[in-house]
């Protein structure tokens, strides 16, 4: 098969990869500069936080599933462990800074994802699948029957600490926002770090081919259950994030079955083994429906009732979610790639 | 038509689409008017309710603005964000109105929603109403300035279900060594009241067994064959959505008799029997609210909202039905609120807080309740500065079969025995979250 590396020559590979530098330079201002300053309180607690928070999900999913091979449908329960791991950890070791709460918690979601990693040994596919809904299960069930996780709350509720890294405390709309953003930065970056290195080319040899890994001595299991720790470890973390910083308040129902489809179908319509798909599609599926609903109920909402609207806009987003992926069954970064393809070839036939 | 066309006319619909959005988010606002966030949901699981109780709280400030030209000549207006009933989008639906001017209270019907929203609201200063559902310690209004679960809390429920059941067997000592069986909905929810039944058990002494059923509930073969088992003399439900229908049917079958199954405040309406047929009638359940259309405050929406071709539901044939009613008597209590409150602060738009100290003030008794034409359909509220449930009265209901009929007197709980128990649970969280707890001094506007 040929790969866009086959025929770009070389030195327009280095421009490329400044391209790509220059993107992520001006995506980080945009990001850090541009939306706090003109962002409404609603755009950034309402909108971008929860696309954060479930991009860096789908990150860490398709590290699992986009890149590893490894079909997964517990996501929401890792986003539950490292939500109420962080709470716990945070009350229970009151020492502790809020940092240090977040990795330990993403590292406790990357323990039970290696345990719930175990059956993909024997497994794959469809029943992979399946089998990791035992975890979905069990983590919610956990979470309801032992009250110790919610200190507990007779209605396993918990409430999120404030927001603080040593003396600065991130309380606004802005500041929540701004704290997400760090955090998803800096874990993409070095998911993009592990991927690049000779792991990442493990976990493509296993999804490609599982023989054909083992002949040429990918050590099958550690690069499995490397793949689903990592991954377990990005959506514990991401799991904090919804927790803390978007929802502040949540309940074990909120990790249910429909979150983890929901995180399955970013990756799946942003683009397997991308991270940028991640969170094109993140976009997609998250701010898009906030997007469409406003413009809805603005230019219909006095015409229909907000059930009318709403049932309108999940058709259109049907439609489009059948038109995309007929169009471009690799996802909706593919699009965005041919796109700029076509830019680069009109600009270097006009020179 | 060219495809160049074709993409000028998108351009030009975009652009119109977006200026209709700009027009509606930059209107300024209109003198005097009160505004109504709803947090709806007329769509997904639990679209049935959502509908009814919206429908009916929206009919009630419609008669306001019709009959009464609005509260003292302050119109009153609302919006609506469909969340599904799910927490995320409740949230974001928070987020999108509560700059609007003039936010009177929130009403979001859902415990996950409020639940995310006391750390908001306590920041914003408006109220958070949780009408009979809700956290049960936010009923102590010195550590939840803001949150009101008017007329009925899960553990004021469990007390009244009790007590009801002690009236039925011919007093409370004739609790001991009954059996009673508690079926509960797997969620937070459902668990709720774990800890009061088992406190009130050994207060009377009854034999207690409380039994899970996993969300959403469409099996419950097992769970009633250990009731048989345990050979109970009643069973309290403690069910959510199509739980209720499949309890009383598998009920029916195992043989338990349907008038001794008691249902909680939300396994009380037509939705929870009409699907079960049969197996439903004789069931009886508590309520806040009576059902049925006869009150005249209903007569009034039918006449004035429904004939103006202003009433919300679509089919009618819900008017009068427990949702709507619920939703009727929530419009009642929200409006007294604005009206207490502009009697102190002037008649013009208030500022949540004021609604807040509106809310503090929200005493109704028999009379007022007559006179507000809802006599019968709810018995009175009290709510003070430190008591945000307001110690309402309940009732209860049969299904004959076709309709609900109360079969009972208006009955406290036993608010006494449990008003320790919930300030030992709000002195716990104040103490968790840093919060200083109110003395009856220190109020923000009410002096």
């Amino acid at each position: 098969m040929t790969t866009i590396t086959d025929i770009v020559p070389a030195p327009a590979r280095s421009s490329l990869l400044n391209a790509n530098a220059l993107g992520i330079v001006l995506l980080l201002g945009l990001g850090y500069i541009i939306v706090p300053l003109v962002g409404s309180d609603y755009l950034m607690d309402a909108v971008l936080t929860p696309f954060l928070a479930l991009a860096l999900a789908a990150v860490g999913l398709n590290v699992l599933t986009g890149y590893a091979g490894q079909v997964s449908l517990g996501s929401a329960a890792f986003l539950a462990v490292g939500a109420y791991a962080a709470y716990d950890l945070n009350l229970r070791l009151p020492e502790l800074p809020l940092l240090a709460d977040i990795v330990l918690a993403g590292g406790i979601a990357a323990a039970i994802g290696i345990i719930f990693g175990l059956p993909s040994l024997r497994l794959r596919g469809f029943y992979l699948a399946v089998s990791t809904l035992a975890a979905q299960f069990f983590v919610q069930w956990a979470l309801t029957k032992f009250g110790w996780f919610s200190n507990d709350n007779a209605s396993g509720v918990i409430d999120a600490p404030v927001l603080r890294v040593g003396s600065l405390t991130f309380t606004s709309a802005t500041g929540r926002y701004v704290f997400s953003l760090s955090v998803v930065a800096i874990a993409t970056a070095l998911t993009a770090r592990l991927l690049a290195s000779q792991t990442g080319r493990n976990f493509i040899a296993v999804r490609d081919h599982e023989v054909a890994a083992k002949v040429i001595g990918v050590p099958l299991l550690r690069t499995k259950l490397l793949a689903f720790g990592f991954s377990s470890f990005l959506i514990g973390v991401a799991g904090v994030l919804w927790a803390f910083a978007y929802l502040r308040t949540v309940e074990p129902a909120g990790f249910n079955l429909d979150r983890s489809f929901q995180i399955l179908f970013i990756i799946i319509i942003g683009g397997l083994a991308s991270l940028r798909g991640a969170f094109v599609g993140a976009a997609f599926i998250v701010a898009f429906p906030l997007l469409l609903s406003r413009l809805g109920a603005a230019v219909l909402g006095s015409v229909f009732d907000s059930g009318v609207l709403e049932m309108s806009q999940r058709i259109v987003i049907g439609a489009l979610i059948i038109a995309v992926l007929i169009a471009e069954p690799r996802g909706l970064i593919a699009l965005v790639d041919r796109a700029t393809r076509a830019l680069r070839r009109f600009r270097s036939s006009q020179t | 038509m060219t495809t160049f066309r074709r993409a000028k006319l998108a351009l030009k619909l975009s652009l119109g689409a977006a200026l209709a959005l700009g027009l509606a988010t930059s209107l300024p606002a209109k003198a005097d008017e009160q505004f109504f966030p709803l947090q709806s949901y007329r769509v997904g699981p639990y679209a049935a309710g959502g509908t009814c109780f919206f429908g009916g709280f929206i009919d009630y400030l419609n008669l306001i603005n019709i009959r009464d030209g609005g509260v003292n000549g302050v119109k009153l207006t609302w919006d609506e964000g469909e969340t599904q009933y799910e927490v995320e989008r409740g949230v974001e639906v928070y987020e999108r109105l509560k700059s609007r001017p003039g936010v009177a209270a929130w009403n979001p019907l859902s415990v996950g929603i409020a639940y995310a929203m006391i750390d908001r609201i306590g920041k914003d200063k408006v109220p958070l109403i949780t009408i009979n559902h809700g956290r049960t310690d936010s009923t102590d209004g010195r550590v939840f300035p803001y949150v009101f679960p008017l007329l009925l809390n899960p553990y004021s429920e469990t007390s009244g279900i009790v007590n009801y059941i002690a009236n039925r067997e011919g007093g409370a000592e004739k609790l001991k060594g009954k059996k009673l069986v508690v079926l509960y909905h797997g969620s937070p929810y459902g668990k709720e009241t774990i800890p009061i039944y088992k406190l009130l058990a050994d207060k009377y002494g009854f034999e207690l067994e409380q039994i899970e059923v996993p969300h959403p509930g469409n099996e419950q073969q097992s769970q009633w064959l250990s009731i048989r088992r345990a050979k109970a003399d009643y069973v309290v439900l403690r069910g959510w959505g199509v739980m209720n229908p499949v309890a009383l049917k598998t009920a029916q079958k195992t043989g338990f008799p349907v008038d001794h199954i008691i249902g909680n405040v939300w396994s009380n309406s037509e939705e929870d029997v009409i699907p079960a047929g049969d197996a439903a009638k004789g069931y009886v359940a508590i309520t806040t609210q009576a059902s049925g259309a006869e009150y005249p405050v209903l007569q009034e929406v039918i006449k004035t909202v429904y004939g103006a071709g202003k009433g919300n539901l679509d089919d009618k044939k819900r008017i009068g039905s427990v949702y709507h009613n619920l939703g009727i008597v929530n419009g009642i209590l929200n409006v007294e609120a604005v009206r207490i409150a502009q009697e102190k602060f002037g008649k013009r738009t208030l500022t949540g807080d004021e609604v807040r100290w509106g809310f503090e003030h929200l005493q109704l008794d028999p009379a007022r309740v007559e006179a507000l034409g809802a006599k019968g359909l709810f018995h009175s509220i009290n709510v003070t500065w430190d008591n945000h449930e307001g110690n309402g009265r309940v009732t209860f209901q049969q299904w004959d079969g076709a309709r609900w009929k109360v079969v009972s007197d208006w009955i406290s709980p036993d608010w006494a025995a449990l008003r320790p128990i919930i300030e030992k649970s709000s002195t716990a969280y104040a103490r968790e979250h840093g919060i200083k707890i109110r003395t009856s001094g220190d109020d923000p506007v009410g002096q």
